[in-house]
Parts: C-alpha cells; structure tokens; sequence
C-alpha cells in the first residue's frame, strides 16, 4: 500500500510533456494548433470532419484526454454545450475550466453573426450567442490563429518565440492563399443557393453567395417532407443554382431537392477531415472551392 | 422633424387656450376687442418668427448630421478593426449580458403518463425486502424536477434538483462541485446521486425506459437510486485510456441503510470505471462498485406464516452491495444523430447480515411471533445474498424514432430467517420482467414513450402493462453524462 502511494506520488510529481498538450474540440481548431505549434504540440481532436459537433457525448476517452491537456481549444458560441461542459468537470483538471488561460474558445477571437433577438426554443435549436460555424470563412481562421498563438506563447513561455513565428508564417502562407481563393471565387459572387443547415452564413458572406433557402424548417429540426415541398415550390420564383450540405449530415434533404429541382447538391467539407480531399485547413478551402465552382454550369 | 411638431403643438395649444378663454372675455368692449386682435397678431409673427429660425436650425443641423454620418461611417469601420483588435488583444468574450446573466442555469422538466396495469393487492417484488412500489394506475404525473446550476466562483459549481409534487418539495440532490482541486481530482459534496453502478447517478428524465430496471427497485426502494448526503471523492488517471476511482462517505440514511442517529459515516461506497472508444465508431465503460450500508430498526410488513394477521420485521446488520456494470456505445462514424445503438447491462448482488426482531403489527389480533397479541418480540439472526440484473438495449433508427428492449431478472436466492423462518413467510422467487418501449422525439427537449411490459414479480401473477409517457423539459441545455 505504502509502495504504491508513492508510485502514485512519484507520477503526479512527473514533469510536464515536453510538446505542449492540446485538446481540440474539432478537427479545424486541431489543425490550427497544429500550423502554429508544429512539434511542439502534441494535438488531440475530440471529433472527427464527419461528426456532429451538436451531438457529441461525454464519452470516457474524452475525459480521459482532457484530463491531461494543457489547453482547450474549443468553438464556443454553445456549439459543444451538450458535452464539453460534462467532459471538463469530469476530467478534474482544473487548468481548463473556463475562465482559465487553458480554455480557449475561437469564438471570442471573431464577430459572431445570426445572433438571435429571441429567445425562444420555438425557434428551434438557436444559440444565443450567434452562429458558431465560424470555419467556414478563412478570413476567421487568421483571427483565430492569431488570437490562439497569443494563448499558446501565454502558456508555454519558453516557446512563445517560436508560436509568433510559427503564426506569422502561417499567416502569411494564409494571406496569399485568401488571394487565389478570392480571385478563383469571383463567379460565385451574387450565386442563390439553398443550404441544408443554417451552418454557412460565414462562408456565404466570405464568398458573397446569397442564401435564399434553408432546408430545416428551425434550426436542428428536420425537414418534413411537405416542408420540403413548399423549399421546392420557391424554386420557381426564387430559383437557386446549388444546395450545400455540410459533410456531416445526411443527404437526403438536399439530394431530394436536388433531384427536383435539378441543380447540383453540393458537400462542402466544413472541417478539416469533412471529405478525403480536405486534409489540412488549405486543402479545406480548396476542396470547398473547387466543389462550388464544379456546381457551377461551365460558361 | 421632431422639434418642428412640438413647436406646431405648442402654437396650436396656445391658440386653442385662448379661443376658450373664459366667457368674461365676451363682455370686454370693442378697445378690447381691437387689442386683443393685435396681441394676437403680434403672437402669431413672433411664432411664425420662431418657427422659421427653428426650420432654419434644423437645416443647418441636418447638414451637420449627414456630414457627421460620413464621418461616423469611417469612424465605425476604424472602432470595428479596433474592436477586433482589441478583442484579439484581449482574448476575451465581451461583457454583452446584463446582471442577470449571472442567474443559475434553470430546468425544469416536466414528466406524466398514463399507465394501464392490474390491480394487485399486495404488489411486490416478491423474494426481496418489502419496499415502496409504484401502484398507481390511470393518468399521472411524476415528479416536476426543477433543475439549477451555476458555478459558484472559480473554485465551485453547484447545482440542484427540486423535485415538486402535490404539495411537497423534495431536494432529490443538493451539491456542490470542485472546479479548481486540479490533478485529476474532484470532489463533491451535498445531498447526491451515488456515483455506483451506471444508471444510479442518472435521473429517470435521462433513462431510457419508463421505470427503473428491477434490480434498481429491489435494491434501493421506490426513489430506484442510492442517494445520500455525504461526500464523494474522485480521481481521474492520467492516461489516455479511461480509468476513475472514486469514495464516498455519508449519512446513508436510505435503503437499505437506515437513519441511525450518530456521529460520522453511517454508510460508503467505492466504485472504479474504465472505459475508451474502439475506432470512431464504438465507445464503452464498465465499471465496478461496492456500497456498504448499515441499518437499525429497518422495518417492513411480512406475512404472517401461520396465515394470520402480518407482522413486522426490523432488521439491525450490515448491507453490502457489489456492482458489476458495462455499458456499450454504437454509432457509425461515431455520428450518432440518426441511428445509433447503446447496451448496457448491469448485475448486482447484495449480502446483509444482522438480526432481525419479528412482531405484532399495528393493530393486528396476533401472529406466530406474537400469538397473544401481549408485545412480545422473537429475535432472530438475518443473513440473505441476494442478487438481480438486467440487460437492455436501445436502438435510435431515425433522428427522432428510438426502440428498446429490456429484460429484468432477479434471484431470491439465499435467505436465512433463523427462528424467525417458522413465523413470517419467506418466499423463494424469481421475478422477472420484459419490457419494450418506442418513443419519439421531437427535438432534444420532448420526448413521449410508449411502453409495454410483462412484469412477472409476484408468484402467480402476469401483469402486463401499458405506459404512454411524455417528458419535457423547459430552459437551459443539461449536458448529459455518457
């Protein structure tokens, strides 16, 4: 018994890791630690380009990883409010609980849009403070990335050199790739499209697509079929050119509009992982444009 | 636009105050007459004068204004950078809410049903220590739980759970939480939910079935969960395999413990989990646990042997309870938003020992421990091991359909009345119970049940029961355990 509280001892009293531990809530946020750290993070993401992050449960490996990481980075904007709270509290590591400089949320780094001025769950699933789907606009990813550098150099002093550099690199590879992507997006300008999900205000801001149709009737309401019938119906007087389905969800609603509809069903990646092409944070945003121009008719 | 209709007004009232000016105006004379005409005259061009300077201000003005928007329109897109900046600097959320943005995450959930079951007289679960079982039948509405969390400071969360019903309130837990202990330590402490077994921290709004499995309810009584007001330790390995262990210490004042009236720990449990993913798309825990309880006085209603009027039964002794839980995960891709699957199981066996006083119940006429009705008392030893589990499985087809099957069983086994086996009855049985359920949900938030059992835990009887149950909550979004 006395041997063992001592081996019990001597591995509370282990130093930290060398590479500075990150728990990610999804992939992109992962993958932005990962830009900027390099080998000097060890990087864990919670969920996968083709979960819900809605829908996750506060499953035992989580708050096993969560236990021993250094830093959280998380959405916020309630995206993850059904389970990174329990996985936090669960994990007794009291570096990242909220409030805490090991608790990062991206959405603090942005201005969050579609804030609802009710709040009423008769409006479906809203999130009060704004659309958390801040991904899908790249100019958001450079604010995060520089917001997060600041909190990784916070908490790892001894390579807070080397997280600047590392963003500023990265920054400035991202600068020149907003450039092309901007330059390559030009046709989408003023395109009507229809989205599944209400999960691309960003993204259509960004690229300057109108939404001009939601397929869930409420926010995280599945649509019925008559409901999607009356979506089909505006199709004449409002017609859309595409319909986009974040990678995660099913695709019957768009693929049934689509049919009807006869324009393109679109999969846009949405993460980091979301198809097989988008296996970095570029690569996301070239897959994203290159589905989005191959849905468009070729001049 | 604004201060040109006030002016308006004004002139129109001063007008308005003078046509009805008290009838002794009319007796005046025509000198009068005359230089009120002029006053009025008079007043009219210093309004028309006033008015016109007023127009030409508010030209003036809105000249200024619309320079002043051109200006503000720049001077916004600059505070917007700063913003950001700012924002980026800081790293912080903005205060956005007011005050009440402090008040305590509030639920309150709503549950009912209607249930169609027979009426049995003495309705039991035969076999095991008589305990509070559910009998109402017809429409009916369970406990309202009202839920409030926060966290307290830095340090702290609490949280409660008020459950109402016809005129009571019962605090079902009432605890506190360490945020800040650090090292992969937690503690809690209050009025709670052990932490033993898989279901038992659960409330019955969060289960998956309309009642409890039956071992719950044989072991723990009609709440169907070990509740009490003590202290829970836990601690988090730091590997990346799940593994918690974790002590608790309280008053242990409930079954199958008793209210003992001293000083320290009437009751403990110890309980350890594992648990990790297998691929994306399988996730498990298991667990093992052990309460150890003591009780005084512990009484309930036996049957009398001799066929006579019932008896009661006190146990004093010690309880002790060990689980063996799992509960299985499934959901491809490990997207589990349309169709997912979830085993769970769990098996419990209890061991009590002790002594057990059999007499006269209230106003009976006389039994085997007491056949003149003159207060006497046979004392006994008490020794039982008793075990039950169950097994269930919950599949979700579609994002808003879901369908389980549950099955119950339970094992008498062995019970050791001593002198006491002649006097009251001491069944031999096996209760079991299968249970089907479908419900349906239309958001996260609501959710009504159909369920249908055959509960066979009287000897001799098949109950087969019909439940349509509905729960609803209201307010903030509980995050729920795995």
């Amino acid at each position: 018994m006395h041997k063992m509280f001592l081996a019990l001892l001597a591995l509370l009293a282990l130093p930290a890791h060398a590479a500075l531990n990150v728990f990610a809530t999804v992939p992109e946020w992962a993958a932005l630690a990962k830009e900027i750290g390099g080998s000097r993070v060890a990087v864990y993401a919670a969920t996968h380009g083709l979960q819900d992050p809605h829908r996750i449960e506060a499953k035992p490996s989580l708050i096993a990883r969560a236990r021993s990481a250094q830093l959280v980075v998380a959405t916020g904007a309630e995206l993850e409010v059904g389970w990174l709270p329990v996985v936090l509290r669960e994990s007794g590591n009291r570096n990242i609980q909220p409030g805490r400089p090991g608790y990062f949320e991206a959405a603090s780094a942005v201005a969050l849009v579609d804030v609802p001025k009710v709040l009423d769950r008769a409006h479906g699933d809203v999130h009060a403070a704004g659309n958390p789907h801040i991904q899908t606009d790249p100019r958001n990813i450079l604010k995060v990335a520089e917001a997060l550098a600041a909190r990784m150099a916070e908490l790892d002093p001894a390579e807070a050199t080397a997280y600047r550099s590392g963003v500023q690199a990265f920054a400035a590879k991202w600068r020149a790739a907003l450039a092309r992507w901007e330059k390559a997006a030009a046709p989408l300008r003023g395109v009507p499209v229809l989205v599944q999900h209400r999960a691309f205000p960003y993204l259509t801001d960004w690229l300057g697509l109108r939404e001009v149709g939601v397929l869930e009737p409420r926010p995280g309401v599945e649509a019925s079929a008559a409901y999607l019938a009356e979506v089909l119906a505006r199709q004449a007087t409002q017609p859309a050119r595409m319909v986009l389905r974040p990678a995660y969800q099913h695709d019957a609603p768009s693929r049934w509009i689509a049919e009807r509809a006869k324009i393109p069903a679109v999969t846009v990646p949405f993460t980091v992982g979301g198809t097989p092409e988008a296996g970095d944070l570029f690569a996301l945003f070239d897959d994203t444009l290159r589905r989005l121009l191959a849905a468009l008719p070729t001049p | 636009m604004k201060h040109r209709s006030l002016t308006a007004l004004a002139v129109a009232l001063s007008f308005t105050a003078l046509a009805f000016s008290p009838p002794a105006a009319a007796a005046a004379g025509d000198a009068d007459l005359a230089e009120i005409r002029k006053q009025l005259q008079q007043m009219k061009e210093a309004y028309e004068q006033r008015i016109a300077a007023l127009e030409q201000k508010l030209a003036q003005a809105a000249g200024v204004a619309a320079k002043a928007e051109g200006t503000a329109a720049k001077a916004e897109s600059v505070a917007r950078e700063a913003e950001s900046a700012a924002r980026q600097a800081s790293l912080r959320p903005p205060a956005a809410a007011p005050a009440s943005g402090f008040n305590p995450e509030a639920s309150l959930i709503l549950q009912g049903q209607v249930r169609r079951m027979k009426d049995v007289g003495d309705r039991r679960i035969a076999g095991f220590w008589p305990t509070e079982v559910e009998t109402r039948r017809g429409f009916s509405l369970d406990e309202s739980e009202l839920v409030l969390a926060a966290n307290v400071d830095p340090y702290w969360r609490g949280q409660a759970i008020v459950a109402l019903i016809d005129g009571e309130a019962e605090v079902e837990e009432a605890w506190f939480q360490s945020l800040g202990l650090g090292n992969g330590f937690g503690l809690k402490g209050g009025r709670l939910r052990s932490g033993i077994g898989y279901l038992n921290e659960q409330h019955p709004h969060a289960q998956d079935f309309a009642d409890a499995p039956l071992i719950y309810q044989a072991m723990f009584g009609e709440g169907a969960s070990y509740t009490q007001d003590g202290v829970q330790l836990k601690w988090v390995a730091p590997t990346d395999t799940f593994f918690e262990v974790g002590a608790e210490a309280g008053r242990g004042a409930a079954f199958p413990g008793s209210e003992r009236n001293k000083n320290g720990a009437g009751g403990g449990a110890l309980f350890a989990h594992v648990g990790d993913d297998i691929g994306v798309s399988h996730s498990w825990r298991a667990g093992l646990s052990y309460l150890q309880t003591q009780a005084k006085a512990r009484e309930a209603t036996f049957a009398d042997a001799g066929g006579l009027d019932a008896a009661t039964a006190s146990f004093d002794g010690k309880s002790r309870t060990w689980i063996a839980d799992f509960v299985w995960k499934w959901a491809p891709e490990g997207n589990a938003n349309y169709r997912n699957f979830k085993l769970q199981g769990e098996y419990f066996q209890r061991r009590e020992r002790g002594d057990l006083a059999c007499a006269n119940a209230v106003q009976s006429l006389g039994n085997n421990c007491d056949p003149g009705n003159t207060g006497a008392v046979v004392l006994s030893d008490y020794r039982s091991r008793q075990s039950g589990w169950y097994l269930q499985g919950v599949y979700q087809f579609t994002p808003n359909w879901r369908a389980g099957l549950r099955y119950d069983r339970l094992d008498s086994g062995r019970r050791d009345f001593g002198a006491n086996a002649a006097n009251v009855v001491v069944e031999d049985f096996r209760p079991k119970r299968v249970t089907l359920m479908a419900d349906y949900s239309w958001s996260e938030f609501s959710r009504m049940r159909l369920q249908l059992a055959q509960d066979k835990s009287i000897p001799g009887v098949t109950d087969n029961r019909v439940w349509l149950q509905y729960i609803m909550s209201l307010g903030a979004h509980g995050a729920h355990k795995f």
